[in-house]
């Protein structure tokens, strides 16, 4: 059973210190940043945060940074051109930073959903990335021993959400979504629109209903004209 | 294989970015899966047709991508690997991270192309940091693309702006990946690196533009083969 949250602070609601968030999007694409505005309200600190970046300009997971709430970010690609909130933390020793490959973030998310202990991947062998991990060489080839990544709560962004749980995202918005609601205890999903259950054929379903369990209601702009294309 | 791998060509002027562009995109095979990387290696898209039937990956979670979307064309959920809008073609579809990355892991993509600061002889790439030590690293896709995709083409420069040449014997910045680039194209010339069953790499001049290939052995600290007719 899910539950249908009132707006993005009952959403969220108590996130506890030092929890692991898993923030979804890539790019503005799937970024939940309604919900990412509430974890900022509801004063949770000492946060992990995973995205594949570290926030971009002034808006969402930027200013958890600035106001110095997370204590670490797991990502791929930290540094971009609008990314100063991070850069400026980064280089006063206030915040940790976890360099992941960004398929081997993807899939350590998925392995965490998946019950998987760990997977030997080829990506980062013979790199800084894999120094201190364990090796191994299977059929002449080098891997890297990677561990899973679960989440305490994730925040993601949907398209569409029936009552059940069940989503249905938007072209390239589905980036991480599916694999960080199977990855976290807690899976809280913005979406643009609630339908009945029954409201979307069981063939389109991406995330199934057993990985989600707060949905909101957020019309944005992108959703509005997706919807509406459709209707 | 196609026709310039065996008989080599020279000419005698450097080629331009998008002369290098358009001799990659002539080098991908009709039907080829495709993820060209950041920067430079989208250009090649511009010369890959229709009817070619190439289909462009995008690791943000996209089969079928068309060019960049201007105007009316841009859709907020439809951006690529470098957050730039982009449009979708008939037979596009759209998947994970996990799964796209997977794609690439898995072996399933045909060709990537990729920027880089070095290439070893030995084939090891180094496009992801230059290891100042002020810098902050960022590493993204690079690593995942350069050891899932069959073929790792890469495309730069083959002097740095100090004259340095960038093919070398090891790389002196930190790698992305070991022994995973096949082919190097440079404004001077077109490399091949064959793998032997024992491991070790022939890397072989294709064609040479703009420079004599004593220019290249005297200016390259690695020593290469020279293929017939060039």
């Amino acid at each position: 059973m899910i539950t249908i949250a009132e707006d993005a602070a009952e959403a969220v609601g108590q996130v506890l210190d030092g929890s692991t968030v898993l923030l979804g999007g890539f790019g503005n694409p799937g970024q939940p940043m309604e919900l990412i505005d509430a974890l900022l309200d509801s004063g949770a600190r000492d946060l992990t945060v995973v995205n594949n970046n570290a926030g971009q300009a002034d808006a969402g997971l930027a200013l958890l940074i600035k106001e110095r709430r997370v204590a670490k970010m797991i990502c791929s690609f930290p540094r971009q051109s609008d990314s100063w909130h991070f850069d400026e933390a980064y280089r006063a020793g206030e915040i940790e930073l976890e360099l992941v490959p960004q398929g081997n973030l993807a899939e350590r998310l998925r392995a965490a959903g998946a019950g998987i202990g760990g997977f030997f991947t080829p990506t980062g062998y013979g790199t800084v990335l894999a120094e201190g991990k364990e090796t191994r060489v299977i059929d002449g080839r080098g891997y890297v021993l990677e561990q899973p990544l679960p989440g305490d709560i994730a925040l993601i962004k949907a398209l569409r959400a029936d009552e059940a749980g069940n989503l249905v995202y938007r072209k390239t918005a589905r980036n991480f979504g599916p694999v960080m609601a199977a990855a976290a205890a807690r899976t809280v999903v913005q979406v643009d629109e609630l339908v009945p259950v029954g409201g979307i054929d069981p063939e389109h379903v991406i995330t199934p209903g057993i990985h989600v369990n707060t949905v909101t209601v957020i019309p944005t702009a992108s959703g509005e004209a997706a919807l509406k294309e459709i209707a | 294989m196609t026709a310039q791998q065996t008989t080599g060509t020279q000419s005698s002027a450097r080629l331009g970015r998008d002369d290098l562009a358009r001799l990659i995109a002539s080098d991908i095979a009709p039907g080829s899966y495709v993820n060209l990387g950041i920067g430079q290696p989208t250009l090649v898209a511009d010369h890959l047709t229709p009817e070619r039937g190439v289909v462009l990956h995008t690791e943000n979670g996209m089969l079928g991508m068309g060019a960049q979307a201007h105007g009316e064309d841009v859709d907020h959920d439809l951006i690529n690997a470098g957050k730039i809008p982009v449009t979708e073609l008939p037979g596009a579809s759209y998947f994970h991270h996990a799964d796209s990355f997977a794609m690439m892991r898995g072996g399933h993509l045909d060709v990537c192309v990729l920027g880089a600061f070095q290439v070893s002889a030995a084939g090891d790439l180094a496009n992801w940091s230059t290891g100042a030590p002020e810098a902050i690293p960022a590493v993204g896709g690079a690593m995942d693309l350069a050891a899932g995709a069959k073929q790792v083409f890469v495309m730069m420069t083959l002097f740095a702006k100090d004259g340095s040449p960038k093919l070398v014997p090891e790389c002196t910045y930190p790698v992305t990946g070991l022994g995973c680039v096949t082919r190097v194209y440079t404004d001077h010339g077109v490399f091949l690196l064959d793998r032997r069953a024992d491991g070790s790499v022939r890397l072989v001049l294709r064609e040479a533009h703009g420079i004599t290939v004593e220019e290249l052995r005297r200016r390259l600290g690695v020593p290469f083969e020279v293929a017939s007719g060039v």
